[in-house]
């Protein structure tokens, strides 16, 4: 069976809740993996170490990993989650960035410390910055549709449908509202048909006299309207209609 | 070159309800399944141009007959159809949208249906899409040019506005008929519609336009087994007649040879964009 494990890096938890919100499906999925590591879903192997000063509590991330859906960015600033990204991408065959904080950055992007009780944490980077990653899926979150289309391809190594995502995993990590102002209008591509603004979570664009206008004071740098546009990519396999 | 795309058949048909025929285009079609769809529960909201003041198109969800009816009729500008998708899903709750669209709006839907990254919850929720034909479109401002200045009317007094015989047609509620020849109104297209490669809607459930059939009706091509069943549907109830495509004239060689022209010259732009190291969707 397919060993699947949930990576919690700096994230919200909202990408899992996505994927829970499947509701039956997530059962045909459980049904069909097994889910060897979710810190939110399930209890880890745990081992305790005591010293004279302090009680270690480690939690292992498994070996042999197949998919590895990892949510979240790293903190460059806290050695734990920079060994637990190590970790995963040595574990396991395919990491996916789940989410915006793991593709690109998202919210994280705006970190910069300060804050009790770790005031020195302030550099969060998108997954990718430290390790290779296979497959990207923007989104804050990802839609639960999403997630499970997928997780199924990846499952039924249907490479044609994950095409999209690993070239977001290699080329989406600044994602940005204005990758819609660049990479369509400004390429005198974009014919004003709204996918992006009903795709953005935050309601960062307007679509003023037919073309996107990017409140870019809003957007969180998810990803999803660069992701969404179909006059950047447009998959061969969405002109199949039944 | 294929000029259609996939298609089950075609047919030339229009409404049966003569209000609609009255405010309608051509035959009435995506008014009168709107409208079927609202009255027999196929649909629970529908996506729409609206008309706005100064003849402008704005995105609506509608729920309602009158809603519909006074959103029929074409404007040639763009208008984000896309971008109220989710909002009927969400703020109106409808579970069964009707969508339609130009033919790259129609890929855009589709896309958001097999990839809907950003589409929570929606993909399940669109019941029907139809397409209707497009050459090009233009920017509220461009359509804007050419009435008042190259037509001499008010945009605030347009009733209708039309394309067809090599003419853009503009119809005022004084009841003035101005016209400019089609290849004057060039400088105002939309760029970007000199890339697009589809002139039928041919990612549609029923794709429909002026082209090919009589005035007052229009040209349908039936393209999923979903757009089929809806369609005989409104045809049993009475809701739209229809003839045999090949009965009527000029028929889908016209279709064709518009069809071809388009494809024709937009793939050369491709050619010409992929020269110049410019990108092109892929």
């Amino acid at each position: 069976m397919v060993r699947v494990a949930h990576i919690h890096m700096s994230g919200c938890t909202g990408c899992l809740i996505s994927l829970a919100d499947t509701y039956e499906k997530l059962l045909d999925i459980l049904g069909a993996v097994d889910l060897v590591y979710a810190l939110t879903l399930a209890d880890e192997k745990t081992e305790i170490t005591e010293t004279d000063d302090k009680i270690l509590i480690e939690r292992k991330i498994p070996e042999d990993i197949d998919i590895a859906l990892v949510e979240g960015s790293v903190c460059l600033d806290d050695h734990h989650s920079v060994e637990d990204i190590l970790t995963t991408r040595k574990n396991s065959k395919i990491v996916v960035a789940l989410g915006a904080c793991a593709a690109s950055g998202g919210v994280t992007r705006f970190a910069r410390g300060g804050q009790m009780s770790q005031p020195a944490h302030s550099a969060f980077v998108p997954i990718g910055d430290v390790i290779k990653v296979d497959l990207a899926l923007p989104g804050c979150p990802p839609s639960t549709e999403s997630i499970v289309n997928l997780i199924m391809a990846a499952l039924n190594g249907d490479m044609d449908y994950l095409e999209p995502f690993a070239e977001i995993a290699k080329y989406g990590k600044d994602a940005c509202g204005c990758d819609v102002i660049k990479n369509v209008i400004d390429q005198s591509l974009c014919m004003g048909c709204g996918t992006c603004a009903a795709a953005c979570q935050v309601k960062a664009i307007d679509m003023i006299e037919g073309k996107p206008n990017i409140m870019t004071e809003f957007c969180i740098k998810c990803g999803i309207c660069g992701a969404q546009c179909p006059r950047v990519r447009f998959p061969e396999l969405v002109q199949k209609i039944e | 070159m294929d000029p259609f795309g996939k298609y089950i058949k075609a047919v030339s048909a229009r409404a049966a309800d003569k209000e609609i025929l009255k405010k309608a285009q051509d035959g009435g079609i995506v008014s009168a399944a709107y409208i079927y769809g609202l009255e027999s529960g196929l649909l629970d909201g529908v996506i729409i141009a609206d008309k706005e003041d100064g003849f402008a198109a704005a995105p609506k969800v509608a729920t309602t007959r009158e809603e519909i009816l006074n959103a029929a009729g074409t404007k040639y500008t763009v208008c984000s159809n896309l971008s109220v998708i989710k909002s009927a899903v969400r703020e109106y709750g409808c579970e069964k949208v009707g969508f339609v669209g130009t033919p790259c709006q129609v890929q855009s839907i589709r896309k958001a249906i097999k990839y809907p990254v950003g589409y929570r919850h929606v993909p399940d929720k669109i019941a029907l899409i139809m397409g209707i034909f497009c050459m090009e479109n233009f920017p509220y401002n461009g359509m804007k040019a050419i009435v008042e200045e190259h037509c001499g009317i008010k945009m605030d007094d347009v009733v209708k506005t039309d394309i067809g015989k090599g003419k853009f047609w503009v119809y005022s509620k004084w009841g003035d008929v101005k016209t400019i020849p089609l290849k004057d109104t060039h400088p105002y297209e939309q760029i970007s519609c000199h890339v697009c490669m589809d002139y039928t809607a041919e990612l549609a459930d029923i794709s429909t336009g002026s082209v090919g059939s009589p005035d007052g009706w229009s040209t349908i091509f039936v393209r999923t087994a979903k757009g089929e069943e809806y369609l005989n549907k409104m045809v049993e109830a009475g809701a739209i007649e229809t003839k045999d495509i090949d009965a009527v004239k000029p028929g889908l060689d016209l279709v064709q040879k518009l069809a071809l022209s388009k494809k024709e010259k937009n793939a050369k732009e491709v050619e010409h964009r992929k020269e110049i190291g410019l990108p092109v969707p892929y």
